[in-house]
C-alpha cells in the first residue's frame, strides 16, 4: 500500500508546486492581514478575495505533537514510531508535518523547527516536513 | 411544550457475529417502539445516521423500506460522534414545529465484524484532510494525541489522571450486564497497555463494536399516546468550529462550551443542577476536555476529580454510567446513542447497571471529528 500523496486541487496547486521547488508558500490576506493556511479561494477570516502568495521563512515551533506507535494503515507501518507535529510558523499560521531527523523521545512542545521538503514516493509531489532547527 | 423521549432501547453490543447494519437498525427500532408502547403505524417521521458496512446515500429510506413503513418525514445526518445528539435535536424541533407527532431515531452498525480492522481504521483516517493531514500519516488517535499533549502541557493533566477516567468507566461497565468490557482494571493496567499514539495508550481509546440503539421522540402533547415514563428534552445546542485538527482554532477551548451553554440556557439550568452526565468519551482526553470546557470542572481539575472517583456513581458527577465508548461499546453513530439511551434509563430509575439515586436531570453530549462538531442536550424527568 502506497502512502497517500496530496490530492492537489486548483486552490492549492501553487502551494504544492512551491514545495516541488523547495519553496514554502502561504496565502496572505491583503485586507485583514491574516496569514492563511491551508490555501483557499478566498480569505476564511474576512471573506476577501484579495489574497497574495508569500514565501515563508520555513521557521516555526512545535505547538503539539504525538508519536504514532500503531499505524492505522499498512502504508505507514515501516515508519513507526513517527512523530506528527502541529507547527506554528513564524508568519503566524499552523501546519501539520512529520518531525524528522529527531528521535521521537526528543520531541517537545516549543521545539524550534525548520522546514525541508521530502518527495512522496510514486508521485510528482513533495511534502513540507519539519526537522530540529538546531543540532540536537 | 417541550419534546419528550417516549422510547429508548439498544441491542446487544460487542462482537455480534452475522449481524448487519439493517438488522441492528430494525432490532433497535422495534425495541424503542416496544419501550414506548407505540405501534410502528403511529410513527410519522424517521431520522437515521450513516453506516460504514452498508453505506448508502439514503440510509433513512433504506431503513424505512426494510422495517416496513412509509413516513411523512425522512432524513439522514452525518456528523460523526455528534450525530446521535444532533438527531435528537432535529427530532425535537420537528415535533415542536408540528411537522411530526412521533419521530423514530435509529442508529446502528456492525463496525466490529462487518469491516476488517484495516478497513475500519482506513475509514477513520479518512476524516483527515486529503492534502494537509493524510499524507503525514494522521489518524484519529494521533489527532486526539495532539490535543492531549498540548492539554497536559498547559494544564498539568497527567497520564495517571487520564487512566483514572478509564478505570471509572470500567467500574461502571462491570456493573452493567450488557457492557462489552466488564473486567475491572487499574491505573497501572492503562499505563502498561501498549502506546497507540502518545500520550494515549490502548486503554485510553474507545472500543470498536457491533450494536444499534434507537429512541422515539414525541411531541409534548402526544406523550399520552405512549405508556412509558416520558423524558423531557429541556434544552439542546450545537456549535461547530472546524473539521480538521490542523484548522482547529484552539486545542484547549472547544465548541462544547457554546453548545452546552445554549442547552443549559434553554433548560434554565446550570452544570451544578445535573444529576448524571453521559458525555462522549472516544478517548479519555475527550471526556476530560469536554468536562472542563462545558464547565463541570475548572481547567485542570477534571483529572483530579476522576482520581477522587467523583465521576463514579456516588461521586459529584456520575458520568457515563453504562461504561461509555471506552468500556460499554462504540458502534459508529450508535455509540453516541448509547449515551442517550443510558440517560433515559437513569432518569426513569431503570438503569440496568449502577443507578444514580433519584436522578432528575441528565446532560448528554456528543462530539464529532476531532472535537469539531458539538451537540449538547439537557434532559429531565417530567
Ligand atoms: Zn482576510
Amino acid at each position: 500500500m502506497d502512502k497517500p500523496a496530496p490530492l492537489v486541487t486548483s486552490d492549492s496547486r501553487r502551494f504544492w508546486e512551491g514545495c516541488q521547488q523547495n519553496e514554502l508558500l502561504f496565502q496572505h490576506c491583503m485586507d485583514c492581514n491574516v496569514a492563511q493556511f491551508y490555501p483557499r479561494t478566498h480569505c476564511a477570516n474576512c471573506q476577501s478575495d484579495n489574497l497574495e502568495w508569500q514565501r515563508s521563512s520555513g521557521r516555526g515551533e512545535v505547538y503539539s505533537f504525538s508519536v504514532v506507535e500503531r499505524p492505522t494503515t499498512s502504508a505507514f507501518k515501516a515508519d513507526v514510531p513517527y512523530v506528527i507535529a502541529l507547527v506554528d510558523m513564524a508568519e503566524g499560521y499552523r501546519m501539520m508535518m512529520n518531525l524528522r531527523h529527531c528521535p521521537p523521545d526528543a520531541a517537545h512542545i516549543g521545539m524550534a523547527v525548520k522546514v525541508f521538503f521530502e518527495p512522496v514516493e510514486g508521485s510528482e509531489w513533495s511534502l513540507p516536513q519539519a526537522e530540529p532547527a538546531e543540532p540536537l | 411544550m417541550n419534546a419528550v423521549i417516549t422510547g429508548a432501547s439498544d441491542t446487544a453490543v460487542g462482537r455480534l457475529e452475522g449481524s448487519s447494519c439493517m438488522e441492528l437498525h430494525a432490532e433497535a427500532a422495534r425495541g424503542a417502539l416496544a419501550n414506548a408502547g407505540l405501534e410502528l403505524s403511529e410513527i410519522d417521521g424517521v431520522l437515521c445516521a450513516y453506516s460504514m458496512t452498508q453505506p448508502h446515500l439514503m440510509l433513512s429510506s433504506v431503513f424505512s423500506e426494510y422495517i416496513g413503513m412509509q413516513p411523512n418525514f425522512s432524513a439522514a445526518v452525518q456528523a460523526g460522534g455528534a450525530t446521535a445528539c444532533i438527531l435528537l435535536m432535529n427530532a425535537a424541533a420537528l415535533v415542536k414545529a408540528g411537522v411530526c407527532r412521533h419521530v423514530l431515531v435509529v442508529t446502528g452498525d456492525n463496525r466490529q465484524t462487518g469491516l476488517t480492522r484495516e478497513a475500519a481504521f482506513a475509514a477513520l483516517a479518512g476524516v483527515g484532510h486529503p492534502q494537509y493531514e493524510r499524507p503525514f500519516g494522521i489518524n484519529v488517535p494521533a489527532s486526539y494525541g495532539l490535543v492531549a499533549q498540548r492539554y497536559m502541557h498547559d494544564y498539568g493533566v497527567t497520564s495517571e489522571q487520564l487512566a483514572e477516567i478509564a478505570v471509572s468507566h470500567r467500574k461502571h461497565a462491570s456493573l452493567h450486564p450488557k457492557a462489552t468490557m466488564r473486567e475491572l482494571i487499574t491505573v497501572d493496567d492503562v499505563l502498561n497497555s501498549r502506546m497507540i499514539s502518545s500520550p494515549l495508550h490502548l486503554l485510553d481509546c474507545c472500543l470498536i463494536s457491533d450494536g444499534g440503539a434507537a429512541v422515539v421522540v414525541s411531541a409534548g402533547d402526544a406523550a399520552s399516546d405512549s405508556s412509558a415514563i416520558p423524558i423531557e428534552i429541556l434544552g439542546a445546542g450545537q456549535h461547530h468550529t472546524h473539521e480538521h485538527i490542523v484548522a482547529a482554532p484552539s486545542l484547549t477551548e472547544f465548541g462544547c462550551a457554546q453548545s452546552s451553554a445554549e442547552a443549559f440556557r434553554q433548560a434554565g439550568l446550570t452544570p451544578t443542577d445535573i444529576d448524571v452526565a453521559e458525555i462522549y468519551d472516544s478517548f479519555t482526553i475527550t471526556l476530560l476536555v469536554e468536562l472542563e470546557s462545558i464547565g463541570f470542572f475548572k481547567k485542570g481539575e477534571a483529572g483530579e476529580a476522576a482520581a477522587e472517583q467523583q465521576l463514579e456513581v456516588g461521586g459529584s458527577l456520575p458520568c457515563n454510567t453504562h461504561g461509555g465508548l471506552l468500556s460499554y461499546a462504540h458502534s459508529g453513530a450508535a455509540g453516541g446513542m448509547f449515551h442517550v439511551v443510558e440517560a433515559v434509563r437513569q432518569l426513569r430509575g431503570q438503569a440496568l447497571g449502577a443507578q444514580v439515586e433519584d436522578a432528575r436531570t441528565a446532560f448528554v453530549h456528543g462530539d464529532g471529528g476531532i472535537l469539531s462538531a458539538h451537540c449538547s442536550l439537557v434532559l429531565g424527568r417530567v
